[in-house]
């Protein structure tokens, strides 16, 4: 099927490419308040509305934390909702983050990942969505443009399965990707809406059918609530590779929660998210052909954090680098180090490993910033251990 | 949708898979709910001194003055917490607050 139909090529930036799978999407309400690097997506959708290409309620609210509130409100009388931000905007959301996926609601979410103040930085890091990751969200990540796409189409699938019913991020590096053009194959929107047809919301307000939502619950029954939370976002893995393969059958460009590369027979993997996964494949190629077995691993899925699959892609490895573009100050290493750290420990798989933190507010982590790191995995595997845990790689230092 | 019995919820008869998701629970459930046990001083009209003039009856935050069949009111015990709201704003004083 898939090598019958047409080719649609567009060239269109991070943002762009967000903003055109959502009005594909054909979504009711966007609810949003304009941030850099996320600006664009927003500015695209109310285009779309003004000029009729998109039928949906185009909300500008006052602040971040109006405008989720209003999308968990939109949720839950059934409209498809959407609505994206950044940084201090996705910071300014933080307690309805939690809200929206304790009530269930399945909206979607661009984040143009940039840092956080202070001080003031508009660029791309990962400290933004890292400080929502215990939020009971599902947050996706994109290494490319046509990530960013495919993964917003398939983010309404996964959000609004019935097994799930929880809002879902989808990152794209700010800037890097966000205002990047890149050529990528669309949908046409026959096919969007045909893999995400629009299902009623299983308790969506019904005034014949009156429920209680964000209600209270105290001692004797809170902690139940809390461990459905729990069980749900268990099974987010499954509903992804239920959405995946349906994706794959129409687009002909297929996903899992990891995107392991050269990892069969590595001595030495470096794991990441986002744009660097790109520029981290071409360094691993030019060091195949020195012979030197490097892999690379991106995860697609960073929660809820595919154990699993970590587990079997690391666990013949000999030295393992794991690259944070955010740092958990006075914790144990960056986010995605401890994650590993922690799935390493429960398999009882005690290989060497050091955390790189890299790329803050924006810092190019260029080739060569790559090379050398590779260089440095090599010659601590050759001693047998890393010097440091924590590598602050690219700082200035003295 | 599961079927849910809220009255079992209410006697503890419940596990995190029988609870509805969210706690997205079909109204009215409340009612299941005595809050009338939480009291420590109950509301008591003066018949008597009452010109049913309604106060108590818009002022209650929970419902719990009935308005009966004569236009005058009474209250309902199962569900009065005991606040005092009504005892504060009828201006015949004709609501006093009795330990229980």
């Amino acid at each position: 099927m898939s090598e019958l139909r047409p080719l649609r090529k567009m060239a269109l930036t991070g943002d762009e490419a967000v903003a055109y799978a959502a009005k594909q999407a054909d979504v009711d309400v966007v609810a949003a308040y304009p941030i850099t690097p996320q600006t664009i997506i927003v500015e695209r959708l109310s285009r779309y509305v003004a000029d009729g290409e998109l039928n949906a309620a185009f909300i500008q609210a006052e602040s971040e934390h109006s405008a989720l509130s209003i999308c968990i409100g939109a949720a839950l009388a059934g409209a498809r909702t959407f609505t994206s931000t950044a940084s201090q905007g996705l910071a300014l959301m933080h307690e309805v983050l939690h809200i929206a996926s304790s009530m269930r609601t399945p909206i979607v979410m661009a984040i143009a990942n940039r840092a956080l103040n202070s001080p003031l930085n508009i660029h791309c890091d990962h400290s933004d969505v890292m400080n929502a990751r215990d939020t009971g969200w599902i947050h996706l990540f994109a290494n490319n443009v046509q990530q960013a796409y495919d993964l917003t189409l398939m983010a309404f699938k996964i959000a609004e399965d019935p097994d799930l019913l929880l809002p879902v991020s989808v990152n794209m590096d700010g800037f890097i990707l966000t205002h990047s053009v890149e050529p990528l194959e669309i949908l046409s929107d026959e096919e969007v809406r045909q893999y995400i047809p629009h299902i009623p919301y299983p308790y969506r307000i019904d005034f014949d059918r009156p429920l209680a939502y964000g209600v209270m619950a105290l001692p004797d029954t809170y902690m139940e609530f809390r461990k459905q939370l729990f069980e749900v976002t268990r099974k987010a893995p499954q509903v992804f590779r239920k959405a995946s393969n349906i994706f794959s059958a129409i687009s002909g460009r297929s996903y899992d929660l990891l995107t392991p590369y050269f990892v069969e027979d590595a001595d030495v993997i470096v794991i990441a998210l986002g744009s660097t996964i790109e520029t981290l494949r071409y360094a691993a190629r030019r060091f195949r052909e020195r012979r030197l077995k490097i892999g690379v691993v991106g995860l697609t899925m960073y929660r809820p954090f595919p154990e699993k699959e970590i587990v079997d892609v690391l666990e013949n490895a000999r030295c393992i680098a794991v690259l944070d573009r955010a740092y958990s100050y006075g914790g144990v290493g960056g986010p995605l180090y401890t994650d590993i750290l922690s799935t390493l420990y429960k398999n009882q798989i005690g290989v060497m490993i050091a955390d790189f933190v890299y790329g803050l507010g924006g810092r190019d982590l260029k080739l060569t910033d790559i090379e050398q790191l590779f260089n440095k995995l090599f010659k601590s595997l050759e001693v047998g251990r890393f010097d440091q845990d924590i590598y602050w790689w690219g700082v200035k230092d003295d | 949708m599961v079927d849910i019995d809220v009255k079992k919820i209410v006697a503890g008869e419940f596990s995190w898979k029988t609870l509805p998701p969210a706690g997205m629970i079909e109204i009215p459930t409340s009612i299941e709910y005595k809050t009338g046990t939480w009291r420590i001083e109950k509301p008591v009209i003066d018949q008597s001194k009452c010109t049913k003039c309604l106060i108590c009856w818009i002022y209650c935050p929970d419902m719990s003055i009935k308005r009966m069949f004569d236009g005058g009111v009474e209250v309902d015990y199962e569900f009065c917490k005991g606040c005092g709201i009504c005892a504060e704003v009828c201006p015949q004083k004709a609501i006093k607050m009795v330990e229980e």
